[in-house]
């Protein structure tokens, strides 16, 4: 398939109109202001030349009110590019608040997708038609970045933190899903594609693989690493209770607090005694090394799943504090 | 013509043997040396770059192996940036033109500037070695953990080089912001001081604060990879992004220690062939202190999608529109200055067109990137390569080209010929648009930069991009080629053959080797063309 | 304009102060453009050390439970009797500046020494703390343990540690080697009342790399002993 010469990418997600528009918009401004001074140069060039060399200029220093006007003028025109732009960032970073949630891995040189209803894939990612899709991901090793040009969106890949990106598509069909933050060797290698299909099919698709979904499997974990003898869901464990904390604000040992979030979550299963929860004592091993990252994944899914049966006396007061500064990113 | 005078002892002639060149303390030599040293990296950072082009002419990787072509790309740009973007203008032409434009006799510490040429040469020799070991993977950037923990190339040693070439340009830094304070001829106010001087003294501002921090960064990477420190290792809890912010607090500024004296070079040759004073002499002089001083404030736009928070994301984009501003308003100055000039077309007014058509693209395109909207899109794709080429390229370097072909009389007391010198600006303005501009559309459809194979449907872009750099390869050679020919069989300059303004041009071409028969008394500002009766020589 | 100048010979004739190069017009020109460099390097000495202090900063708020910890493990003692001896030796070397300007060679030449001697005191206390390190096995990189919950953070502080303090002393050799330069010039009598600058300059380096340590000592020594020692 070789589609004579593109000069424009395929547009298959909300965003990627949003994106264009603006990048039109811009071209525009920017198109008239290069053939501005490109034209007055020539014509100064022309109609001013001195085959001598000999002659001298008009004797002009400069002008006040010009300058102002050229110091001005493009100062609020940056601004009207800067205000649309910010608004655009802001619905490419702000996810709605019901996603289909896919998990992703990627490490050299590969990415594997982990659906939550169980479905894995490399390489590979299949999304249905018309559904805001999330995708949450981590490196395993270096830096890399997913990025999908026909859906606009990209994000760094950042080993010890979450990044996401999310989309709508518009379009079924198959797009490009590229690495962009070098990573080495094969960097051009780590690629891939993006299969948006029609909802029906993708139910199909998806109930053709089986296996556990990932909250099934974090619970199997849970179980499995004994998480469950000390967070007990009433609080009266060694550990804190964990359901309903998802999202929640916690207060810690070292008198901050933190919002309990993928990124709180994994350093707690990995590096416990780093950000311990106020009243408790520092007597969880460390499962670093026990549990990959599609594990932590997983386990994630399932405390996020853990349902707030009820108000938990261990809640403290001082959650209410203002804007904890979160995790460190 | 009347009889040029050939000054019996210049600095060329005052002694000639090879120690005398390695122990001069003559800052018009150490520029001369500057050159030399600097033309052979510009050599080979244009091979590993032909390599690149050579290797995308097809969407297989077929021309070399992935791993080979990532140590193409990255020799290309350290070789590119270090020794040749950054030195470029400033230690080549700001040397040997600026204590003349001053009336000074030297820089303020002469021994310090023969030091800062060996330590770039000692800082060349490092990276140089990396290179005959294989050579670096990492891109230009070192970005960790890749650069700290993974690659097995030769960061360690190129790393060193890069941190002793800082000390170069930090100490050519100091040694102009204190010649510029304290080393002025009599009369030479600061309100008559010609731009490209203003431009130095921002630049040096800029390498002074910036480049320490680069070299202490670049220090951390070593002990990471040397001693197995971790102060970027994720595994410990280490910061790989925290690299970034580091990174970028100087490489972002050293952009404008690649720009701004480029752009002093272009206020200089504009005024000398309108014959006019700069327009909105001031503006033009301020606004270099405004992008030095804002280009510290914009390094985090190199990092929208590194998962810094969208807040930070914002303020950082809005710094980036406002030093676009200064920028904006040197071109707009450059362009009224033709009005009503008396425009005489010689090669380095060719070249400074050049520069103006490419700077602004590679500006305004500065503005797809700091858009926030457009960057999520655009990040760390061809658009961004074409962008920065633009700047750098079509900016630095033509900018550098326009001051060789202004400042060559003076420097070798020999003329080049002004129809070859066009011919040439045009081949390089038309190949480099070739080469980079069809990288602008590929950035937009999405291809990835560093990437060694690309889907088919990219290739006819990158085949014409290809073909443009062996048109932007032959413009370079006859530059070469006629500026040596020169050399032999130019014909005699003369002290001023642009009739220009400028001490620079008030002493023999080459200069005396102490610049200036005696100390020269300033009583009027830098471009007074209209004062002045312009007679041929 | 007289086309050409004799080489060679002194393009400004007649007896100009010995130390007085030939492209300044004046001794005090000369002397203006020396303080100024000397400033402007500290400025860009300033920003070297900023890199390391902003990573210092960055993980001391991510992670002030390790930095307690490792900070904790450094023998508050040596660090202290080295922060005493670098202030004395900005005394002793207030006081070379001082008998320079008077014209005093001889005393000079001894408060140089002293001053040597302090500096190479402080390196020799260095030297013993990183042996001890060293044994302890603190040292980062492959051989490096260190028990307790914080192990890795402690790591990097650890790195830091080493990065800002071997750093310091870095400037400590170069400021000891400079100082023997001056010393042996004072001695050999090229100073006077009316030049002394490299005597004056070496003062501010000489200065600075002790207030470099002034901030070093409580943010790698100091992090959380109030709550230890109260």
């Amino acid at each position: 398939m070789l589609p004579g010469i593109p000069l424009f990418p395929e547009q298959a997600s909300t965003l990627a109109p949003e994106v264009d528009n603006l990048y039109f918009f811009v071209t525009a401004v920017t198109a008239f202001f290069a053939l501005l001074v490109v034209v007055l140069v020539l014509i100064f060039a022309i109609k001013y030349r001195d085959r001598t060399g000999e002659r001298v200029g008009a004797p002009i220093t400069g002008s006040i009110p010009l300058e102002l006007g050229w110091t001005i003028v493009p100062f609020f025109i940056a601004m009207a590019i800067f205000g649309w732009a910010t608004l655009v960032f802001f619905h490419i970073v702000r996810a709605p608040d019901q996603t289909l949630e896919v998990y992703s891995t990627g490490k050299r040189w590969m990415w594997r997708f982990q659906h939550i209803e169980g479905q894995g894939e490399i390489n590979e990612l299949h999304v249905p038609l018309g559904r805001p899709v999330k995708v949450i991901f981590t490196s395993e090793d270096v830096l890399h970045a997913i990025y999908i040009p026909a859906f606009r969106v990209k994000a760094d890949a950042i080993p010890g933190r979450y990044s996401s990106i999310w989309f709508t598509p518009t379009r079924a069909g198959e797009y490009h899903l590229f690495c962009a933050e070098y990573c080495g060797t094969k960097h051009s290698g780590m690629i891939g594609r993006v299969v948006v299909m029609e909802p029906n099919d993708y139910q199909a698709w998806l109930s053709g693989g089986g296996g556990l979904s990932m909250q099934a499997r974090g619970e199997q974990l849970f179980q499995q690493f004994g998480c469950a003898s000390c967070h007990l869901p009433d609080g009266s464990g060694r550990g804190p209770s964990l359901a309903g904390k998802y999202r929640s604000e916690e207060s810690l040992a070292n008198g901050t607090t933190v919002t309990v979030d993928d990124t709180y979550i994994r350093e707690s299963v990995l590096t416990p005694q780093m950000r311990l929860v106020a009243g408790y004592q520092p007597v969880m091993p460390t499962f670093q090394g026990q549990v990959n990252e599609e594990g932590l994944m997983s386990l994630i899914e399932y405390i996020k799943s853990l349902p707030s049966t009820r108000q938990t006396a261990a809640a403290p007061a001082a959650a209410a504090v203002a804007a904890a500064p979160g995790a460190p990113r | 013509m009347t009889t040029i005078v050939i000054p019996r002892v210049n600095y060329l002639n005052v002694k000639t043997t090879v120690a005398s060149w390695l122990l001069t303390r003559d800052h018009k030599r150490i520029g001369v040396m500057y050159l030399v040293v600097v033309a052979l990296a510009f050599f080979l950072g244009s091979v590993f770059a032909a390599g690149v082009r050579i290797e995308l002419t097809t969407p297989e990787g077929d021309f070399v192996s992935a791993d080979t072509y990532n140590r193409l790309f990255t020799m290309h740009a350290v070789f590119m940036v270090f020794f040749v973007l950054i030195p470029v203008v400033p230690a080549i032409l700001g040397n040997f033109v600026m204590p003349l434009m001053i009336g000074a006799k030297d820089v303020a510490f002469p021994t310090l500037n023969l030091l800062s040429w060996y330590v770039f040469v000692t800082g060349f020799l490092f990276t140089i070695a990396a290179l005959a070991l294989g050579g670096v993977d990492t891109g230009w950037t070192f970005y960790t953990p890749y650069s700290s923990n993974v690659s097995e190339s030769n960061v360690l040693l190129a790393g060193i080089g890069i941190f002793i070439t800082g000390f170069s340009s930090i100490l050519t830094g100091l040694n102009f912001m204190v010649t510029i304070h304290r080393m002025r001829a009599p009369g030479m106010t600061w309100f008559r001081l010609p731009l490209f001087v203003w431009a130095l003294y921002a630049t040096s501002l800029v390498m002074i604060l910036g480049t320490p921090v680069v070299a202490i960064t670049v220090g951390m990477v070593a002990l990471e990879r040397a001693f197995g420190f971790g102060i970027f290792d994720p595994r410990l809890g280490g910061d790989p992004v925290l690299f970034q912010h580091l990174f970028w607090f100087y490489s972002h500024p050293a952009v404008y220690i690649m720009i701004l004296p480029p752009m002093g070079v272009i206020s200089e040759v504009i005024a000398c062939f309108s014959r006019k004073n700069v327009f909105g002499y001031s503006f033009v002089a301020f606004s270099s202190l405004a992008i030095a001083v804002f280009g510290f404030l914009v390094w985090a736009h190199h990092l929208f999608v590194a998962g810094i928070s969208p807040y930070s994301a914002m303020v950082f984009s809005f710094l980036s529109f406002a030093v676009a501003i200064p920028s904006a308003v040197k071109t707009f100055n450059w362009t009224a200055t033709l009005y009503k000039g008396a425009i005489w077309w010689r090669a380095p007014l060719m070249w400074v067109f050049g520069f103006l058509g490419l700077f602004l693209v590679g500006g305004l395109t500065g503005l797809f990137l700091a858009s926030l909207g457009l960057d999520v899109h655009l990040h760390d794709t061809y658009f961004v390569v074409a962008h920065f080429h633009y700047i750098m390229v079509g900016g630095a370097i033509m900018g550098f080209f326009a001051g060789l072909h202004f400042w060559w009389p003076k420097m070798t007391g020999r003329m080049y010929s002004d129809g070859l010198a066009t011919v040439a600006a045009l081949l390089v303005f038309v190949g480099f648009n070739l080469t980079f501009f069809p990288q602008f559309i590929l950035g937009y459809l999405g291809m990835p930069r560093r990437y060694h194979v690309y889907p088919e449907e990219f290739q006819v872009l990158n085949v014409l991009s290809s073909s443009g750099a062996s048109v932007l390869a032959i413009g370079y050679s006859l530059v070469a080629i006629y500026l040596v020919y020169s050399l032999f069989r130019g014909e005699r300059a003369g002290a001023n053959p642009w009739l220009a303004t400028g001490l620079e041009w008030k002493t023999e071409s080459p200069p005396l080797p102490h610049n200036f028969p005696e100390t020269p008394i300033v009583n009027e500002g830098a471009y007074e063309y209209s004062k002045r009766e312009v007679k041929v020589a | 304009m007289p086309n050409g100048i004799v080489a060679g010979a002194d393009p400004h004739g007649h007896g100009h102060h010995p130390a007085l190069q030939h492209h300044f017009q004046t001794l005090d020109q000369q002397h203006e453009a020396s303080t100024l460099g000397m400033w402007v390097f500290l400025v860009t000495e300033v920003m070297f050390f900023g890199g390391l202090l902003m990573a210092y900063l960055l993980y001391r708020v991510w992670y002030p439970e390790a930095w307690a910890e490792g900070s904790l493990d450094l023998d508050i003692r040596l660090g202290g009797f080295n922060t005493v001896v670098l202030i004395a030796s900005s005394l002793t070397m207030a006081l070379a500046v001082r008998a320079a300007q008077t014209g005093a060679q001889r005393a000079t030449v001894r408060w140089l020494l002293a001053t040597m001697v302090l500096g190479v005191t402080f390196l020799g206390v260095k030297v013993i703390e990183y042996a001890e390190k060293f044994e302890l096995h603190h040292v980062p990189g492959a051989n490096f343990v260190y028990e307790g919950p914080h192990g890795r953070q402690v790591e990097i502080f650890f790195s830091l540690y080493f990065g800002l303090t071997g750093l310091h002393a870095l400037h400590m050799i170069i400021g000891v080697g400079l100082l023997s330069v001056i010393t042996w010039m004072a001695s050999r009598g090229r100073f006077s009342t009316e030049w002394y600058t490299p005597v004056e300059i070496s003062g501010l380096y000489w200065h600075f790399v002790d207030i470099v340590w002034i901030f070093l000592f409580p943010l790698l020594y100091l992090v959380d002993r109030a709550h230890h020692f109260a």
